[in-house]
């Protein structure tokens, strides 16, 4: 019984909207990532990255520093494609399978929040941690620019395949988000997310080019290159034909839309799968 | 502001076609401490993690203070703190972090949170351990902070599934008078366990389920009452082994003393009428035999009886 005297609680202060609490999950999330082990390794490999371009252009120089735009298409294009993959296998691969495997989801599920807040507040903050490792490498390509080219050197090109970048970040999270989704251990949704992304997109790629011979608009890898294509003047051609191989490259209308449509898509299926899982 | 609640209408879940828990109605309300008591299986995981939404009924429908927790999670665990299935918390994070995380995401003014995670890092004994890293915590650390995290808004209702189970007989006991110490805030406590003891240690009221489906729900007395046919049992304890003619003859006499039976030869259980006059009586009357009595207390034997018995008609 309440001890005479003792006011009965009630709830402290009023429950935050669903957005509120989104971003405030998302910002203890990224509190975790920033101090874990996956953080450290991210920046590993976008070191990496970023010494072994460094080291290729002053070893080769040639037509990689004939001009801004070239070095930028082949030297950002090529390299940030390679890392936001890395990034969302190791974010977003076992985003949602670890909050099973790892129990935090157990924790979550007891406070006030809608399961699609526990998605937006995770994948805010996968995207945020993958965004730290774009700017990173973003920064050492921009120091080799400058030594290069000098202060004055930056293209157009750039600000739009930043925003491209972002944009591919945001479908292949949401890609690997989706099949995090599906499974309960995260060992499994990594393999599954890493196998698909490193080799699988581009296997299918190749078997839909060469053997179907159709234009691959339904893959997200058929999408990606844009983000180095859109410092070539002019734009590579459509569809291009030589030694008996058609080869296929997305416009940028075409490759924004691709990339859309699949952050639009998976997130939803994903988000509906998780709204569906119980936590037994 | 209204009473705390929980209740669940036609409350059902299986597995399969494992039927763990059929047409479970039950409505708790006030301020006390519930237990809900069954054995290994009966299905009192599954019942709790339906109030909390974690997963789904197969059948009807739980609320908490009135609101569908299927309908609308939101509002309704925004009353509750919940602690089920020892949960984690990001391990890098420290103790005051994840309270500060729960209060944020609970809406706790900024200005209380200090004032609120101290209080309740206090009461778990935790406050020493506020800034270290949640990772490297024992299992009994990370239960009582669990157990603050369930406490930080200073809820109405609070949800514990076997809070003590898996720790040491030094750590159950700590979670034991944490729970107990709840009871003075005016909040309901519904808590399952296994252990009858327990149960009996802490709450004011019972609910027995097996089999997946609730036996009774009743206060504590009135539960030894119903099944003990109208007497209580107490247990008397002797500094000397007894002569067994003494038990049969001279105690077994004694006004007030309805039955007597020996336990082993420095302990007795005798039926007594359940008033406590009465029953002061019976104390003075055995004291007066100078047979160095040490302890006379009423024993949980009967509803221990009742717990078994009431398990053992489902074989
Ligand atoms: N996810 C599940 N799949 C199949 N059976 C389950 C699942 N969860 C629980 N059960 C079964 O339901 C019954 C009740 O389990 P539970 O609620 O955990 O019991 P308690 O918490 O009372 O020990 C048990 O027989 C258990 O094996
Ligand atoms: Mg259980």
């Amino acid at each position: 019984m309440a001890a005479p005297g003792v006011p009965a609680p009630t709830a402290l202060g009023g429950l935050p909207s669903d957005e509120h609490q989104a971003f405030r999950l998302m910002r203890f999330q990224l509190r975790d990532y920033l101090r874990s082990r996956r953080f450290l390794l991210m920046i590993a490999l976008t070191l990496a990255i970023a010494a072994i371009v460094t080291l290729v252009v002053a070893h080769f120089r040639g037509g990689l520093v004939s001009s801004p735009a070239a070095f930028y298409g082949s030297l950002w294009g090529g390299g940030v494609g390679v890392l936001i993959v890395f990034a969302g296998i190791i974010y977003g691969g076992d985003a949602i399978a670890g909050e099973f495997q790892n129990k935090t989801g157990y924790f979550l599920m007891g406070l006030p929040l809608k399961r699609g807040t526990i998605y937006q507040g995770k994948f805010l903050a996968a995207y945020l941690a993958s965004v730290t490792a774009v700017v990173l490498y973003l920064a050492i390509l921009l120091l080799n620019g400058i030594y290069y080219f000098g202060m004055n050197a930056f293209p157009w090109q750039l600000a739009a395949s930043l925003l491209l970048a972002l944009l591919y970040l945001g479908a292949l999270l949401g890609t690997t988000f989706l099949f995090s989704s599906l499974f309960k251990t995260s060992a499994y949704a990594i393999l599954v997310v890493a196998v698909l992304f490193l080799f699988g997109f581009s296997i299918a790629q190749v078997l839909v080019e060469d053997l179907v011979k159709i234009e691959p608009w339904f893959l997200l890898s058929y999408a990606s290159p844009v983000i180095g294509n859109i410092f070539s003047n002019p734009y590579p051609s459509h569809i291009s034909s030589g030694f008996g191989v058609t080869t296929y490259t997305a416009t940028i209308p075409e490759a924004i839309l691709i990339m859309i449509v699949y952050f639009a898509l998976t997130t939803l299926a994903g988000y509906a799968l998780f709204t569906r899982e119980q936590f037994t | 502001m209204n009473t705390p609640s929980l209740t669940s209408v036609g409350l059902g879940k299986s597995f399969g076609s494992f039927v763990a828990v059929q047409g479970l109605d039950l409505k708790v309300e006030g301020a006390k401490c519930v237990g809900f008591l069954g054995p290994n299986g009966a299905g009192k995981t599954t019942t709790l993690k339906m109030f909390a939404d974690m997963i789904f009924p197969s059948r009807g429908e739980a609320f908490i203070n009135g609101i569908s927790v299927r309908k609308d999670r939101k509002h309704a665990l925004s009353h509750a703190g919940v602690l089920i299935e020892s949960p984690e918390i990001y391990p890098s994070l420290s103790p005051t972090e994840a309270l500060e995380m729960v209060a944020e995401i609970r809406g706790v003014p900024r200005g209380e949170q200090p004032r609120r995670i101290r209080s309740v890092l206090d009461e778990v004994k935790m406050l020493d351990w506020a800034h270290q890293k949640v990772g490297r915590f024992s299992k009994g650390m990370k239960q009582r902070i669990q157990i603050a995290a369930a406490l930080v808004h200073d809820p109405e209702v609070l949800i514990l599934d076997e809070p003590s189970t898996g720790l040491d007989p030094r750590g159950m006991a700590e979670v034991r008078a944490i729970v107990r110490e709840q009871r003075k805030h005016g909040r309901l406590i519904f808590m399952s366990s296994h252990i009858l003891s327990e149960v009996t240690d802490v709450c004011d009221e019972v609910a027995l389920i097996d089999r997946g489906k609730l036996l009774f729900y009743d206060t504590l007395a009135n539960v030894t009452a119903r099944f003990s046919t109208g007497n209580a049992q107490v247990d008397a304890v002797f500094v000397r082994p007894l002569d067994p003619a003494q038990v049969t003859g001279t105690i077994a006499h004694l006004p007030g003393v309805k039955a007597v039976e020996l336990l082993d030869p420095k302990r007795v259980r005798l039926g007594v009428p359940p008033g406590a006059l009465e029953q002061a009586q019976v104390l003075e009357a055995l004291v007066a035999l100078r047979l160095g009595l040490v302890s006379f207390k009423e024993s949980t034997g009967a509803l221990e009886d009742v717990y078994m018995q009431q398990i053992a008609r489902g074989d």
